[in-house]
Order: C-alpha cells, then structure tokens, then sequence
C-alpha cells in the first residue's frame, strides 16, 4: 500500500448526503474479476450522458468534467458516502481515478475500511467545517486543500484549518504504508494458542 | 458483570488488544460468492497466500449467474463467465466447498449461509457482500468486509477492528394486519436516517421481537446495513434453537449438547447498558414503502410524498429534490396512486418460504394487471423446492408472475437482465438507489404482500385494502 503523510490537491465539492458505493462504482462497471480497470466506471451515472459503454458521451455539468476540476484529488463529500454495497471497487476506481482523499462528515463503515486499507484518506470534518473551507462548487477554479496526516490536519487556501480524528491503528498503518495481512500473520503463535484454548471452550464451532 | 449479547460473543473471540485502537478478532466462517469472492481468491493466489482453514469458507454462485430456467455458465452479464469459471477454479484449489450451479443447495449466500447451518448463533461470520449482516437474526456476529479483509479472513482466520459502540433497539407491541418485518425495518431507518445506525452493532431485542418467527428477524438484521450500522444482531431463543437443529453444517449429538449449554448464555444480561438506545412500537406501524433514492426516502402507504421545502437542512432538501426528480415525483402526491411497470419479489430481504407464502396468499386466485412485468426469484434451491411442494409456484405463474431459479437476479443490475430507464419498479429488495436495478430504473421498496398488492391493481397498493390479511 502506498503511504499517506502528506497530500496537497486541488478539491471537487460533491456535497450530497449518502452517495452509496454503487453510484461511485455501478455493478456494470466492474466486468472483470480484478481490482484494477475502474477508474473509467467512476460515477459513471453521473459523469456520462449515456449507460453505453462503447459511446460514451460526457456530462459536461457534472463537476469532474468541468474544466480545472478534471485533476481533482480530493473530493468534499455529504454525509453517509460510501454507504451501501461492501464493494472494496469503490475505493479502487477512486485511487485509480487519482483521488487520494475523501472528506465527509461521516462514512460508511465498510467503505471507511475499505479505503484505510489501500491508502485512500477518508477525513471526518463536520459539515460546516466543510463547508468553510471556502470550496465552492460554482467556482469556476477548484481550491486547494492540504491535508497532513501527522498533525491530522486539514487547511484550505482561503486560510483555514481544521483538526480531525483518526483511530491511530489507521493513521500509523497510513504513514508507513504497512499491509495489514503481513503484519497479523507474524501473530501466528498468538492465533494457535487462541485456537487451541477456542477448541475446548467451544469445540462445536469447529467444522474439523 | 452484566454483558451485552455483543460484549460476550467480542469478549470470546478476542485473540488480542493490539494496542493501537484495534483488536486482532477471530473470525469462525468465512461465506464468498462469485462476484466478489472471485476477487479476494485470485488476491490470494496473486500474493501465493494460503487459505488457513478451507474447511470453514464457502462460496456460492448467486450474484452473476442468470435466474433463467435451463441456465448455465452462459449468463446475459457482460463479461460474467469469467467470474463463474475463475470462482470454480480457485475454490476448487483452495479445497473450499462450493454450492454450484446446479447444486440443490445453491443460492443466495445470506440465505443459504442460514439455512445449511453454517452461520450459528455466538460464531463471528464474514462475507465480502453488504448484507452479510442478515445471520445476526440467528445470534451470530456477521458483517460484510471488503475484499482485502477478506482476504485477511481467509489468510489468518483473524481481522483486525475498531470496536463498534453498541445500540439497543428495544421492540415492543405487534404488528397489525397487513405489517410485516420489512415495514419495521423501513419505518427504523426513515424515522431515524440512513445513517442513524453509524458507528454501532445494534441489538434488536424487546417482546416485539420474540413474537416475530426466525426469517422476519432475518428480514429485519438484514438492513441493518441500510441503517449504516456496523451489524444487527438479536439474541436466539427457543425458535432459533428449532431453526437450527438438523441443519447439515450444525452441531449435532454430543457438540449440540455443548453448544446448547453455550447458546443459552448468549444473551444480554439484566443491568447491561447500550452506548445508545432506540424504541419502536410494532403496533404503530404502517406498511411502508420508499419514494426516493435512499432507504430513509420512506413514507406509509397511505401518506404523501413528502415537501422538500419542509426540510430544514440544506444539503438533505436538495437530496430530496434530486430523488424527486431522479424518481419521476411530486411532492405533496398520494403514493398509492402511483402507477407501475413491473414488481420484484426475491432478495436476500425478502426471498425465503414465509415471504414467498405471504405474496402468494395476496395472488392466489387473481391476476396481474395488464402491462406489469413481474417477477419472483426464490432465494435459494431449497426455498424454490418447498415453495413447488406447497404448490405455490402455481399461484405465481397463474397469477402473472415468472418463477425462477435462486440468485440475487434483478435485485441488482450489472449490465445483463434489467429494468428499463424510467420504469417505476416495486420492490422486495434492500436498495433503491440510484442505478441499483438499472440506469434510470426507478425502485420502490416494501414487502413482498405490498408488492404483491400492487402487482394486482397496477399502482402502489395498501394491501390492508384488499380486504385479505397476512
Ligand atoms: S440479493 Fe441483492 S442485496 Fe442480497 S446479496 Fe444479492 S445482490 Fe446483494
């Protein structure tokens, strides 16, 4: 996973509350058994005029089609985003798209995993922290935010700054860019001896 | 000390405090399917990692496969081979049963994962699938994880979390004529949002719920996703002990006696206390269905669309606003008048015998209305079976509804069998999002005897007046 310290990016506004994983991601978008190829299908309902693949035609309104929008990497968000389906597709075709950040007032549990998992930052601000940080979706330039993991701080060009919230297992998980699959086999011992004292306390939870 | 029924099933599966905010959990099944289960095991494959116990993982195909009568690997979704074959291939290295196509004991993960017995109450179960929280109407700590934690799952039988707070939603009173499971759940998240549930595992207990038989509860954990809670869970009692006595994956003679002794102590204690708690009188709901694009766009059948003006915050008027016009409405309309193109009975909502006996009492005898395409998915082989025994296929078919094979089906679109744009659907799944049953298909969710009720007429129906009660 590649590490999060420090992200300066310019910011797109998509300030409704519960945009669910299958708008970010539709089912028809993912065609492969793969976890790559998806940054195309991103929002696809919203960002194409059409549901045709083969064609496709831009919604020029939609704000990553605006132009000074199209490099966005962070994206301010309503609340509940990425409620709904536990697809992990979600957080891949926002990285591949090159998001690096999502700041929300709140998130969807699993999403929320989801993206710590594969160094996607979702920031908790509350809503009018958001709202402050000067980023205007009828700009016709995107802001510019700055986010530090270390200080866990989010600041805007307009001159704001706001403090988040981070459980620390993700922030330290985050800035070394650690897998968290390498770092629990290495528990291996603590597994067994759980395993075997588990086997006579509820032996009928296990199938062999 | 009094525990909380999640307290002591977290307490026995805590492997470690990793000191970091986290905790190293162990997880006793792992359930996948093709579609997203394809992907955790190639992640495996890819990094040479071991499946640690195939004999507690199990994969199904529901979610890609056709719902067809005669099908087979061929499916009408783009690129959906590939799936079906790649799951084959990698279950069958990995040494993981696999309910097949053509398996009697095949269908929808969340149901068969209750119905073979392999979710039992006090065990940790996880499924790459949002609704994986359906098996905590059995007493089991179940949740959908995404595929790079399912693979942790699969590789060290252990994930690592952040511990939820802990929700008490106390049920009391009945439910009236015509109210089921789904109407409860619905009604939950309207009153209080899609995100009134975040940040904790709720528990649904009370008198209300003892009264509600072991597939309505499963109706009712099912959406506890939809509450964006981290799972539901409820504590099993006499009906569940019934429920799973004889499934094939089940203790039986000498490990039944043991995990009896178990169960029996799986509940919350008198004098445990909740982070949070919620209360519902069952006798006070309405059949409900949703007008919008979010589960808490939900209304009784006999109320108006609601006013967007009326609401105060701004970012939630204009979501109003937005599903209005996404859906085709008008605030201040009675919903029951609303006309249909088609109506959908399955899911892992609302897909198992009793759902599909309630629908059926509802058709039995009439017939559809003209130009409504409607459909039923049965949600697994075996409820399919039953439902044939009972002869309830019968009334599906005479009455103007398809019957097909199990799988999620049209419960989600993925570019194979949908909805057309601007058809107006309804619906016993779990989602009416944007998209979710096809581009510009518009989703109305409720239970399967509103939706059957409003198959008959051709617009949304209260069931309660049709003068037939479930
Ligand atoms: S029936 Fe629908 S909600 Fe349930 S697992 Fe299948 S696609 Fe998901």
């Amino acid at each position: 996973m590649k590490p999060f310290v420090t992200h300066e990016g310019l910011a797109a506004p998509i300030m409704r509350v519960n945009i669910d994983t299958d708008t970010i991601i539709p089912s028809r978008e993912m065609r492969h058994v793969s976890k790559r190829g998806l940054g195309e299908g991103l929002f696809a309902g919203w960002r194409y005029l059409n549901g045709d693949r083969k064609k496709r035609e831009i919604n020029p309104e939609f704000i990553l089609n605006r132009p000074g929008y199209t490099n966005a990497s962070i994206l301010l968000a309503g609340s509940n985003f990425g409620c709904g389906s536990s697809r992990e597709h979600a957080v891949w075709a926002l990285l591949e798209y090159g998001f690096r950040a999502v700041i929300a007032p709140s998130f969807g549990s699993i999403f929320y995993h989801n993206a710590m998992r594969n160094g996607l930052l979702p920031v908790r601000l509350p809503e009018p922290s958001i709202n402050a940080l000067g980023i205007d979706a009828g700009a016709p330039d995107p802001g510019r935010i700055i986010i530090d993991l270390q200080n866990t701080t989010v600041s805007s060009d307009t001159g704001r700054r706001f403090r988040f919230n981070i459980e620390p297992i993700y922030k330290e998980m985050l800035l070394q860019g650690l897998d968290a699959i390498e770092m629990t086999l290495k528990h291996k011992e603590l597994i067994e001896k759980f395993q075997a004292a588990d086997r006579q306390r509820r032996g009928w939870a296990y199938l062999r | 000390m009094p525990n909380t029924l999640f307290e002591k099933i977290w307490q026995d599966h805590l492997i470690a405090d990793l000191g970091d905010g986290s905790s190293l959990l162990h997880i006793d099944r792992v359930f996948l399917h093709e579609r997203t289960g394809s992907i955790a095991l190639r992640g495996m494959t890819e990094k040479r990692r071991q499946v640690r116990n195939p004999g507690h993982v199990f994969c199904t195909m529901d979610h890609i496969i056709d719902t067809f009568p005669g099908r087979g690997d061929k499916t009408t979704m783009p690129g959906g081979r590939q799936f079906i074959t790649r799951t084959r291939r990698e279950t069958k290295r990995a040494g993981i049963t696999l309910f097949d196509i053509n398996d009697p004991r095949q269908g929808i993960s969340h149901v068969i994962s209750a119905e073979q017995g392999i979710a039992l109450p006090g065990l940790t179960v996880v499924c790459p699938d949002s609704h994986t929280c359906t098996l905590g109407a059995l007493g089991a700590m179940a949740w959908g994880v995404g595929s790079t934690d399912c693979e942790h799952a699969l590789a060290t039988e252990t994930l690592r979390i952040v511990k939820p707070g802990q929700m008490g939603v106390y049920l009391q009173g009945e439910l009236a004529a015509g109210v089921t499971a789904k109407d409860v759940i619905l009604h939950l998240i309207g009153k209080y949002s899609a995100s009134g549930g975040s940040g904790f595992a709720i528990e649904f207990h009370g008198p209300g719920i003892r009264k509600l038989p072991l597939e309505a509860r499963m109706t009712i954990c099912n959406m506890a996703v939809e509450f964006s809670a981290f799972t539901g869970l409820i504590a099993p009692d006499e009906a569940t002990l019934e429920y799973i006595a004889g499934r094939p994956y089940a203790p039986a003679g000498e490990d039944r006696e043991a995990a009896l002794a178990y169960w029996g102590k799986l509940h919350t204690d008198v004098g445990a206390t909740f982070d949070k708690e919620l209360y519902l009188d069952l006798s006070q709901i309405d059949p409900s269905v949703t007008w919008g694009t979010s589960p808490q766009h939900v209304i009784g059948v006999s109320g108006v669309i609601p006013d967007p003006g009326q609401e105060l915050n701004a970012t939630a008027r204009q979501g109003m606003q937005r599903a209005l016009d996404y859906m085709g409405l008008n605030a201040g309309v009675a919903i029951a008048s609303v006309p249909l193109d088609a109506a959908f009975i399955g899911s892992c909502t609302n897909s198992r015998l009793s759902d599909l006996r309630a629908a059926a009492g509802i058709l039995k005898g009439n017939r559809i209305a003209k130009g409504i395409k409607a459909i039923c998915v049965p949600g697994s082989g075996q409820v399919k079976q039953a439902a044939e025994q009972e002869g309830l296929h019968e009334i599906f078919l005479d009455s103007g509804f398809e019957w097909r094979e199990a799988g999620c089906s049209m419960c989600f679109y993925a570019g194979g069998e949908g909805f057309s744009a601007g058809e107006r659907v309804i619906t016993s799944t779990n989602r009416n999002f944007e998209g979710r049953q096809g581009p510009g298909v518009r989703s109305h969710l409720a239970s399967p005897v509103t939706v059957a009720a409003s198959a008959l007429s051709g617009h949304i129906t209260d069931v309660r007046t049709l003068g037939v009660h479930t």
